[in-house]
């Protein structure tokens, strides 16, 4: 029993990470008063350019790069749609959901002929786990043993990186000149534009921001958690990302409670796929793939306190009309 | 003739087809306090948010301290010790006072060394100035004096030597714009040039050496303060002559149709706005409720208007029973003849992103000469708004413009001509004229008084004594909730006010 608890938890840290890492850049984006609904494209053209520069160049950290470099080309794109000619930000989100998803398959195919697929990838070329000093000897060990050998240690370091973000965004929102900018920026831009610092460029600063993390998201996908690109690999989870931001009320720490209990559902619902539970019985795995969006509406209705997005958020600062 | 701090010259913008500035030639001596007067849409905002670098004038040419400069971000302007406090407040309204204060002015990348001078700078301009604020107090708790005193350090902290603040006093209490003029002209005496936008042209005789008046997107007059009156300088904004005061005839009160009986009202926190109220209007009269801001007067017209729930007490309507637990139906009192003008007509009066025929009759659009079938007869209803332009002298003409592109004084002519249209046959009106310019007071004050003469029941709250005085037949002040007298037309400013401030109610309290 003890073990089956460690296991599901070591897969909720697992499936949370990329959710953390999509939710902490909707984070930047959001707060900066622009709507990212294209977080999931962005995760998808990642993954992909990540898992392709892997496989071409046999490099992990060249994968890595590519992936950011690709993902963040995406995420000015949406800038330059919603910031500098004021375009609908929901909208250039969706065109970029729906880019990512067709040129990935496209490109996919026409240069790997897999299906769609990118080359297996090799050792070298992945994050592969890390095994912290000590984690074998005390694997035997009751309780403490499976905590640090299956929890803690033995993770490729994107999975760290992702926690590490954790403490890092709330140090940069709420205690540099960078995140007081930004977060006033999504609340009202023309305080910022009166106090003389420039809204686009604050903006486009934030959307980098998000463009890098969801480019590491991409790349974890499919570079740590996979051996390579498949079609479609992300599966919404850059809508998941958005819920657990919006269930999280845009702070950091809470993001990553609400990523954890998200890919806690979602660790849950596979461990459970056809055995029932006690008392309720069999639980439908569609049933806990819903709970993620159930939750978040029951948030939004009011019911787990109440949810204030950033006030400037989706609306394209507009100076003359 | 001492030096200029700041000269514009041949300043021209346009937005879209609106020339909001034409040709402007304006000069402010340092060490001055400069006024500027003009009708609403005037382009006074505009003006002074180039000179910020808020907006780019499309040609003209700028210089401070004598030397041509180019400004083209806030920024610029900062740097060369301009400092604007704008008509509606620059503030982040979730963050506190010092994170206001320090925003774009960090003085490195981490806030921390930021936080702690600015904590001190802050400190001493408030020893230095009276502008005491508590520097951690969230800005949306803080009420509107207090944030247009953060709004006033913040130029104050970035060191501006020219300091412009564009209607300040719109929304002070007369405490308030009291206390605000002695920190103005004490900057005044540390050698600051200050360019105050203002429609009380009370405030522009006490306070300023001189004063430009704007009309329709030109500058008209430049005159010395102590050379020029009142009279002349509204005849100048308006281009021609203005009733200070709206001649009216004797009322002849009938029926009574709104009757108000021992109302009593609490806020969200549970404290009594309104104390056990009770009065009539009666047709045919108008009756003003004076008292300084935040006496329970808007707590007592929303109550009356429906919006708000009523502790207890009743409200008749013609002789009915008003529903008071907050809920009532608005389009049923609309149709019982009761019309509201509210206070705030950003919020509660229109629907800014909505055109302008589209707000006319926001609230009416049920009624059957809007109709077409099911659907909104868009002829009828573009007639019917022209119709309200040209009567009311709403500017620009165009009823297709979107609401937020009519400058203050003209949205609430659309809300007036909304209200008074459907012939009511009681309206209530909070703050008829605020932010209204000379003409537009008079062109407002006589549509009620022609309202009173058709034996229409007229409700008035304000909180300028002025406008009260000169409209109502029987005047109400409001203190601490209660009302604690009733006045003749005739009654003096000075008795008013002793009663404004609650000083003959304490008495008899003793
Ligand atoms: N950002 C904007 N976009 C488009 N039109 C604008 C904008 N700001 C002002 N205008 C228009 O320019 C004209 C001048 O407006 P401005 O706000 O300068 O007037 P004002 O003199 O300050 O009036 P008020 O006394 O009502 O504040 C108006 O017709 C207004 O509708
Ligand atoms: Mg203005």
């Amino acid at each position: 029993m003890f073990n089956a608890i460690v296991q599901v938890l070591d897969s909720t840290i697992r499936l949370s990470v990329p959710l953390l890492l999509a939710c902490l850049a909707g984070l930047y984006s959001e707060r900066a008063g622009i709507f990212d609904i294209g977080l999931e494209g962005k995760m998808l053209v990642g993954a992909f350019a990540g898992a392709s520069a892997a496989a071409v160049f046999h490099s992990a950290l060249i994968g890595l790069g590519t992936a950011i470099l690709i993902s963040v080309a995406f995420a000015l794109v949406h800038g330059f749609a919603s910031i500098t000619h004021r375009g609908n930000q929901i909208v250039s989100g969706v065109a970029i959901n729906f880019i990512a998803a067709g040129s990935t398959i496209i490109l996919g195919q026409a240069w790997f002929s897999q299906g769609g697929r990118t080359p297996a990838l090799q050792p070298g070329e992945r994050f592969a786990a890390i095994t912290w000093p000590g984690a074998d000897a005390i694997r035997d060990v009751p309780i403490i043993g499976p905590i640090y050998a299956e929890l803690i240690s033995g993770h490729s370091i994107l999975v760290y990186f992702a926690f590490a973000m954790v403490p890092f965004t709330w140090w940069v929102l709420f205690r540099t000149r960078f995140g007081l900018r930004m977060r006033a920026v999504g609340e009202n831009p023309a305080a910022v534009d009166t106090a003389g610092i420039s809204v686009a460029w604050l903006r486009y600063r934030a959307l980098i921001c998000t463009g890098i993390l969801t480019g590491v998201a991409g790349a974890y996908l499919s570079m740590a958690q996979n051996g390579g690109f498949v079609k479609d690999m992300t599966a919404g989870k850059g809508y998941i990302a958005l819920a657990a931001l919006i269930f999280a009320k845009w702070k950091p720490v809470n993001a990553m409670f609400a990523c954890l209990l998200f890919g806690f559902l979602d660790a849950a619902s596979i461990r459970l796929q056809g055995s029932p539970l006690p008392l309720v019985g069999k639980v439908p795995a569609q049933f806990m793939q819903a709970l993620p969006y159930v939750l978040t509406v029951i948030l939004l209705a009011g019911f787990i306190g109440k949810a204030i997005p950033p006030r400037a958020g989706g609306v394209p600062y507009v100076k003359e009309r | 003739m001492a030096q200029a701090a700041i000269e514009l010259i041949g300043i021209n913008k346009s937005f879209g087809a609106v020339r909001a500035n034409r040709d402007i030639n304006l000069e402010v001596e340092r060490g001055t306090i400069h006024g500027i007067v003009g009708e609403n849409g005037a382009g006074k905002s505009t003006l002074m948010s180039i000179l910020y670098g808020f907006y780019q004038a499309d040609s003209g040419e700028i210089r401070v301290g004598g030397k041509p400069v180019s400004i083209h971000t806030s920024n610029d302007a900062i740097a060369l010790g301009i400092g604007m406090v704008h008509q509606h407040f620059m503030l982040v309204d979730n963050f506190t006072v010092l994170e206001n204060v320090i925003l774009g002015a960090e003085s490195d990348a981490l806030l921390k060394s930021s936080i702690t001078k600015a904590r001190s700078e802050l400190d001493r301009l408030e020893r230095e100035y009276g502008l005491e604020v508590d520097p951690d107090a969230v800005i949306e708790e803080l009420p509107v004096g207090l944030q247009q005193r953060v709004e006033i350090l913040k130029a104050l902290y970035r060191g501006a030597e020219i300091l412009i603040l564009d209607e300040p006093t719109g929304v002070l209490t007369p405490a308030e714009a009291d206390h605000l003029f002695r920190i103005l002209k004490q900057l005044k005496d540390q050698g600051k040039t200050i360019v105050l936008i203002t429609h009380k042209l009370r405030e522009i005789m006490a306070i300023t050496d001189t004063v430009s008046v704007m009309r329709q997107g030109t500058m008209v007059a430049t005159r010395t303060t102590k050379e020029t009156t009142v009279g002349e300088l509204a005849e100048l904004m308006v281009g021609r002559r203005v009733l200070l005061r709206v001649e009216k005839g004797q009322s002849e009160a009938g029926a009574v149709k709104l009757s108000v009986k021992n109302l009593t009202v609490k806020d969200q926190r549970g404290v009594t706005m309104v104390d056990d109220v009770s009065f009539d209007v009666r047709g045919g009269e108008i009756v003003g409720i004076a008292g300084v801001a935040g006496n329970g007067q808007s707590e007592l017209l929303e109550a009356i208007s429906g919006i708000r729930h009523a502790v207890s007490g009743e409200v008749m309507l013609d002789g009915k029973p008003i529903d008071l637990t907050g809920k009532a139906d608005p389009g049923e009192l609309r149709d019982r003849g009761l019309a509201h003008v509210p206070e705030d007509r950003h919020h509660v009066g229109l629907v800014l992103a909505f055109e302008e025929n589209e707000n006319s009759i926001l609230g009416y659009h049920d009624d059957e000469r809007y109709l077409k079938g099911p659907f909104l007869d868009v002829d009828a209803i573009m007639a019917d708004a022209k119709d309200k332009i040209e009567k009311y002298d709403i500017r620009p003409t165009n009823p297709r413009l979107k609401t937020a592109n009519f400058s203050g004084g003209n949205q609430q002519k659309i809300v007036l001509a909304r209200e008074m249209e459907q012939d009511p046959g009681v309206l209530i009106v909070g703050q008829p004229t605020r932010g209204v310019d000379v003409g537009a007071i008079e062109f407002i004050h006589k549509r009620l008084i022609a309202m009173r003469d058709q034996g229409k029941a007229v409700l008035v709250v304000s909180v300028e004594l002025d406008e009260i005085r000169s409209l109502s037949d029987r005047i109400l002040v409001m203190f601490a909730g209660r009302v604690v007298g009733e006045r003749g037309p005739d009654a003096t400013e000075g008795e008013l006010g002793l009663l404004m401030a609650g000083v003959e109610h304490q008495e008899a309290a003793e």
